[in-house]
């Protein structure tokens, strides 16, 4: 009995102590694969003294896990600007956020207005930038000549491209068909035209793709040993490998490149609130954003960075982009309910043969 | 009276207290989830954040044919990657009960366990390394003047079934061990000093004698397999279609766990069909297999 009662008082001890004392001290994030670099949380420590305790996802994992334990279990999260207001309409997994807590000033303007546009529930704004980018096309310009999504359909590039098998896909052919895809959010007879439509173009393509790729490292992987010579990809990535092998190249596609750009929220069930806004604030911070940047290969909505940026970086970007972001395309938030439309082309084109 | 059922009642306590862990672990973890995915998989999105009691998951995955097809595919597949590992396994599990004497049987044993000592992962991840077109085998066999250019290996039907059987293989060998082991040999010799010849004794002696072994081993199998979800996704690449994805993807990718738990109920149910079935088949009863197993 005596054991007994000691090991109780042992356990009720632990979880008291763990669930207590740490709180304040330290900051757990899910984010994506080298968003945080080790060197940046290091710092972090060292000036407030929160550790910072990270999680890799994307954005699908990011919201079931959050959806599992009502937005417990994290206190930041960095999911993509359109894929908020689902999530928080469907599942009520994210707090708003409480502007005057942050320092505003040290964002870029515009991408703040994105994320209010395409953020807001309710009235209440729930996310803030972070990195943004844009999704085209890599090439091999040695061993192959593409200029636009459907160009990864050429017959000579038979098993020799790769694409994701997700809705990003979806979006970059229905636009190379020439159609807009996000006009049609609102017309869901349409938009499940359109992408038929689409099902059909990616199921005729099939033999092209060599693989579907689930992670940026099975894509580096395959441009760099040549087994795939075109396919679409995030702009960080193919500079990236442009700066292996100045043969291979981002593309901005001729129906326009789909910028994307990640974000803060804050989950439903978060214990350190302080401590995420501190976070928040302390990565916008100019010297700091510059650093994240450099490691990320994306550029930061920190309004200071872009002056501290890499050359390098900033003239692979005018080469990609020689007139800006203006001919780029921003996803617009995805209303519930799109997605089951989505998932069942992409269902079958992975059934075709 | 009361002087005799004492001791009993403390018996039974004993063995009441001694059981509660493992019942309390079955029924926390395996039930209990079970109930609540049962619940879900009854139940439709009729709104943002509402859901309604309906058979509407179940109706999909019967009136989507994509998804009973790859249903029935996986069956298939499972049952063909059981039938080769039995294959695979049978001499193998031979040469280690019979042929090896002492020490040998032993270390042919830990042969066969020791791609178990890393993850299966890796195991996953070191075929793909072999069979990529820049990999060791395409590159090996363009150089050998074997093929005009680099093969690709990895992504085909075929390389599912290669990772499959590579991976359950062990769970073949031993219940063939230890059935193998029980096994008289004087009955063999007996067998053969009568004229029999080895195809016979084969038949007549040791497939009898191995039967509970043979159906144990291809329950695990068949089950490990039909649950695999690494392998068929890694090596299958754009064209694995394993129903374990189909339930991931519910979940996760689409936000839709009814339908995963529906298509989970219906995994559950094909195994437990297909072991059923095999059982009736060989004429065993799973008491017995288990033992053996």
């Amino acid at each position: 009995m005596a054991l007994g009662r000691l090991l109780l008082w042992i356990v009720g001890l632990a979880l008291a102590g763990s669930a207590a004392a740490d709180d304040a001290k330290r900051l757990r994030i899910i984010t994506w694969a080298d968003y945080v670099p080790a060197e940046i949380v290091a710092q972090f420590k060292a000036e407030t003294g929160i550790q910072v305790e990270l999680t890799l996802s994307n954005n699908e994992e990011m919201i079931s896990k959050l959806r599992a334990t009502g937005g417990a279990g994290f206190d930041l999260a960095q999911p993509s600007q359109d894929r908020i207001v689902g999530a928080q309409q469907e599942f009520r997994i994210y707090k708003p956020i409480d502007v005057a807590k942050v320092n505003l000033a040290q964002f870029v303007p515009e991408l703040v207005e994105i994320a209010k546009k395409n953020a807001t529930v309710d009235g209440k704004l729930y996310a803030l930038p972070y990195v943004w980018g844009a999704e085209g096309l890599v090439v091999n310009s040695k061993k192959a000549k593409v200029a636009d999504y459907t160009d990864l359909c050429k017959p000579e590039l038979k098993g020799k491209t790769a694409v994701r098998l997700k809705r990003p896909t979806l979006m970059a052919f229905a636009l190379a068909s020439g159609k807009d895809p996000f006009a049609l959010y609102g017309n869901t007879k349409a938009y499940a035209a359109l992408m038929d439509d689409v099902g059909r173009t990616l199921i005729a393509c099939k033999a092209n793709f060599r693989f579907f790729y689930d992670n940026k490292d099975q894509l580096l992987n395959g441009v760099r040993s040549g087994e795939i010579v075109a396919a679409m990809m995030w702009d960080s990535g193919a500079w990236r490998l442009n700066r292996e092998n100045p043969d291979i190249r981002f593309v901005n596609p001729k129906s326009g490149a789909i910028a994307w750009m990640d974000t803060f929220v804050l989950p439903a069930r978060g214990k350190n609130d302080a401590g995420a806004y501190q976070w928040i604030n302390f990565t916008m911070r100019p010297d700091v954003a510059a650093k994240i940047a450099k490691a990320v290969g994306n550029f930061s909505a920190s309004k200071g960075a872009e002056q501290l940026m890499e050359p390098r970086l900033k003239e692979q970007f005018k080469e990609s982009f020689p007139d800006g972001f203006k001919t780029v395309k921003w996803y617009p938030a995805i209303p519930a309910g799109l997605e089951e439309i989505e998932g069942r082309v992409l269902d079958r084109v992975k059934a075709a043969n | 009276m009361t002087g005799a059922a004492a001791p009993r009642l403390q018996a039974r306590l004993m063995l009441g207290l001694m059981l509660a862990p493992p019942l309390l672990w079955l029924f926390a973890l395996i039930v209990l989830p079970h109930v609540d995915l049962a619940v879900l998989s009854f139940r439709e999105r009729l709104g943002p954040g509402e859901y309604g009691r309906s058979l509407e998951q179940y109706r999909t995955f019967f009136g989507e044919p994509l998804y009973w097809h790859v249903f029935v595919r996986t069956a298939v597949m499972s049952a063909i990657a059981t039938l080769l590992t039995l294959l695979m396994a049978f001499p193998v599990a031979w040469t280690i009960a019979k042929l090896a004497r002492g020490r040998l049987g032993a270390l042919l044993l830990v042969v066969c366990l020791l791609p178990f000592w890393v993850s299966e992962t890796v195991r996953t991840l070191g075929w793909m390394i072999l069979l990529r077109e820049s990999g060791v085998l395409p590159q090996l066999l363009y150089h050998l003047g074997l093929t005009a250019a680099p093969v690709e290996l990895l992504y085909h039907d075929a390389t599912i079934l290669v990772g499959l059987v590579y991976t359950s293989l062990l769970f073949m060998v031993v219940p063939l061990v230890n059935s193998f082991e029980s096994l008289d040999n004087s009955l063999i010799e007996a067998a053969y000093d009568l004229g029999a010849s080895g195809f016979a004794i084969l038949r007549e002696i040791v497939i009898p004698h191995a039967k509970p072994g043979i159906t144990a081993g291809c329950i695990v199998v068949f089950m490990l397999t039909l649950g695999n979800y690494l392998t068929p996704n890694l090596l299958g690449g754009k064209n694995s279609q394993w129903f374990t994805e189909q339930i991931y993807t519910q979940f996760i990718t689409r936000f839709n766990w009814e339908q995963g738990a529906a298509f989970g109920f219906l995994l559950l149910a094909l195994s437990t069909a297909m072991v059923w079935l095999g059982l009736k088949l060989s004429g065993q009863r799973f008491g017995d297999v288990m033992r053996r197993a």
